[in-house]
């Protein structure tokens, strides 16, 4: 036998009670009671990174390798690389990126996913590189919002702790 | 400014623009003939999904009397994300729920544009023949987890290799967006003058935040007239501007919220439509958009013409780059060749726009074609999307010209994901039957004997979008 859990009428104060004894009841305006229990949910992927591992395997070298077509008449240039191009279909090859580039755009996130809620604030950059026909999405460090403007120059630093993430690169404004 | 420059420069390839989509309808007519809406809300914990899609659908039917379930000869189910209910397969009881088995069902999901996807692939359903009626049905319970866990299930719709890690935010890529749209459109006008880039681009981006809010203050006004709306308010340029930042330049305001709701469409044919209702909705025209998951892959090209543009209004417009969704566009060409619309702004007579930022609204208006690129703000403080009648709090002489989201939009309605699309053809509808004052217990928002009006829905950062296009059926 389990006592009936306590009865709330504020959805906030019912996910409160979760956190403590994992049950409550939500009581609405029109008088319906309805139980609320906790249902957690965790996992671990076996992720592989598949055609784009040289790109990560790279930034652990610290390399930045994009990717560009290598059929004659087409030849797009990728700053985030794939194995296949999509503008003609043909495989690509493995190119090293230049290390400085320049803001095509970027914010600063005051808020994040629930994972990345700690680490806020984070400036969000979008890449361009000379010669390069896409851009690259980074994280963008030592720099404050009130510094940040499209065309300023940056640069790629490397994690020299490498996780194999994305995060693995940083760009930071050019001395 | 370097960028623009050397980017022409590092972009001599560029790839072919968006296919054109061949013309014109193939198939059977197909009108709307009921829908239902429950009230969009930050969490309805009395309710499962089953059950609000339920309520939705006793709606439609109450509308329609002497139409039973065993008249429509299946269903077509929709809702984004598995994780948000932790039971996937969900569509499967809905179809259980509301007494379908054994008739055909297919789950449809395709993000944010989900609800206009479904709403489509009913349109195809009756459309082909295979059905003479199909129930479009979709719903989302965003509640059941935290709101930044919420956000992390949204941004796993983005590449998980490339952009998920860095921060997992949407808001944080359609800031990227609109920054870009800011250089574009008003750094690279308006304040072409000053010649401190960092101070240039600081006023245009003020002026672009201020332009946002006159949005987010229309559709949260319009909203205080929608009794099915999650948020209305009486907000202010002020009162949008001081609201929170979530992700520079774009406050909470600006942003769409997390929700609990359902809405259902029936659609069917011509014959049938007119054996149940005197007032039908036709569907003229069905449009589907894509683009790259990742931002970062948008290429450097020419802009896909709509028949009242010409090539040299964009002479010298890298496109659709990160500042526009070519997916909106190749959408909106598709869908209006086949209903015959030549001049959206002459032959619409109102739009319902994903607006889930105020700033994808207004890159959205350059896209639909109401305005040309670069033209989305001034066409903003024109006034042309706002409707006539309600006070805004600031002048908007053009009002009326061209009413987007006369309801509220995700703005001030709320997006439950699976359900939005569905939504927003349900207030088309209502719109295009005149019968708001009905269903909404006020006139207020009533447009005058409109024709015809679009729906649009959008996927994350516009990599699915999906336009059809109404029209009054009687």
């Amino acid at each position: 036998m389990r006592p009936k859990p306590p009865v709330y009428d504020k959805f906030r104060d019912v996910q409160a009670e979760l956190d403590k004894s994992g049950a409550a009841i939500f009581h609405d305006a029109d008088g319906v009671e309805s139980l609320i229990i906790r249902f957690p949910y965790s996992i671990n992927y076996i992720h592989s990174y598949a055609e784009d591992s040289p790109f990560f395997l790279g930034l652990a070298e610290g390399r930045l390798r994009g990717s560009h077509c290598t059929k004659k008449s087409c030849g797009f240039v990728y700053a985030t690389p794939r194995s296949h191009c999509m503008v003609c279909g043909s495989p690509t090859e493995w190119i090293d990126l230049p290390k400085k580039g320049r803001l095509h755009s970027w914010t600063t996130c005051h808020f994040g996913s629930e994972a990345f809620l700690k680490e806020t604030p984070y400036n969000l950059a979008l890449v361009e590189f000379d010669g390069v026909g896409s851009v690259l999405l980074v994280r963008l460090k030592d720099a404050v919002e009130s510094d940040l403007y499209v065309g300023m120059p940056v640069e790629a630093r490397f994690d020299p702790n490498p996780k194999y993430s994305i995060t693995d690169v940083w760009f930071v404004p050019s001395k | 400014m370097p960028a623009r420059a050397k980017k022409s420069k590092s972009t001599a390839r560029r790839p072919a623009p968006a296919p054109r989509a061949k013309s014109g309808s193939s198939g059977r007519r197909v009108y709307m003939i009921t829908g239902g809406v429950t009230k969009f809300a930050k969490a309805h914990p009395a309710m499962d999904f089953r059950l609000m899609v339920k309520r939705a659908y006793d709606y439609a039917l109450k509308e329609m009397p002497g139409l039973t379930k065993d008249r429509i000869d299946g269903t077509r189910i929709s809702y984004f994300s598995d994780h948000f209910s932790r039971q996937l397969k969900a569509a499967s009881m809905v179809q259980d729920y509301l007494g379908m088995n054994p008739k055909g069902s297919v789950r449809i999901e395709w993000g944010g544009a989900t609800g206009g996807e479904c709403f489509q692939a009913a349109y195809e359903a009756v459309a082909s023949g295979r059905m003479d009626v199909c129930l479009a049905a979709g719903y989302e319970t965003m509640s059941r987890v935290a709101t930044w866990k919420g956000n992390e299930f949204i941004a796993l719709a983005s590449d998980t290799n490339f952009d998920f890690p860095l921060g997992g935010f949407y808001t944080g890529y359609y800031a990227l967006m609109v920054i870009r749209h800011i250089y574009e459109y008003l750094r690279l006008t308006r304040f072409a003058h000053i010649k401190d880039e960092r101070e240039a681009q600081r006023m245009a981006i003020a002026e672009g935040q201020r332009i946002m809010s006159l949005v987010s203050v229309k559709n949260h006004r319009n909203a205080l007239h929608n009794p099915y709306a999650q948020y209305p308010k009486k907000s202010t340029v002020q009162s949008v501007l001081n609201s929170e930042m979530i992700s520079y330049p774009l406050t909470r305001d600006q942003i769409c919220t997390m929700s609990d709701g359902a809405a259902c469409a029936i659609l069917t044919t011509e014959s049938v439509a007119r054996e149940f209702t005197d007032k039908p909705v036709q569907v003229i025209g069905v449009g589907t958009g894509t683009d790259t998951m990742r931002l970062a892959d948008r290429p450097f090209g020419k802009v896909p013409l709509m028949p009242h543009e010409k090539a040299k209004d964009y002479e010298h417009l890298p496109y659709p780059g990160v500042h526009s969704f070519r997916a909106g566009r190749a959408a909106g060409i598709e869908a209006y060749r086949m209903a015959g619309i030549t001049n959206p702004t002459k032959q619409l007579d109102f739009i319902e726009l994903h607006d889930a930022y105020a700033s994808s609204e207004i890159q959205t208006y350059e896209d639909l074609g109401l305005c040309k690129y670069g033209e989305g703000y001034a066409y903003t403080e024109h006034g042309d999307p706002f409707l006539k009648g309600i006070d805004y709090g600031f002048p908007v002489p053009n009002a009326g010209t061209m009413p987007v989201n006369p309801s509220g939009g995700l703005i001030a309605c709320g997006h439950p994901v699976g359900a939005t699309g569905l939504m927003q053809a349900v207030f088309a509808f209502w719109q295009l039957q005149g019968t708001i004052p009905k269903h909404f217990g006020d006139p207020t928002l009533q447009l005058k004997n409109p024709q015809r009006g679009a729906i649009h829905s959008h996927a994350g950062t516009g990599s699915v979008v999906t336009v059809s296009i109404l029209k009054r059926g009687f």
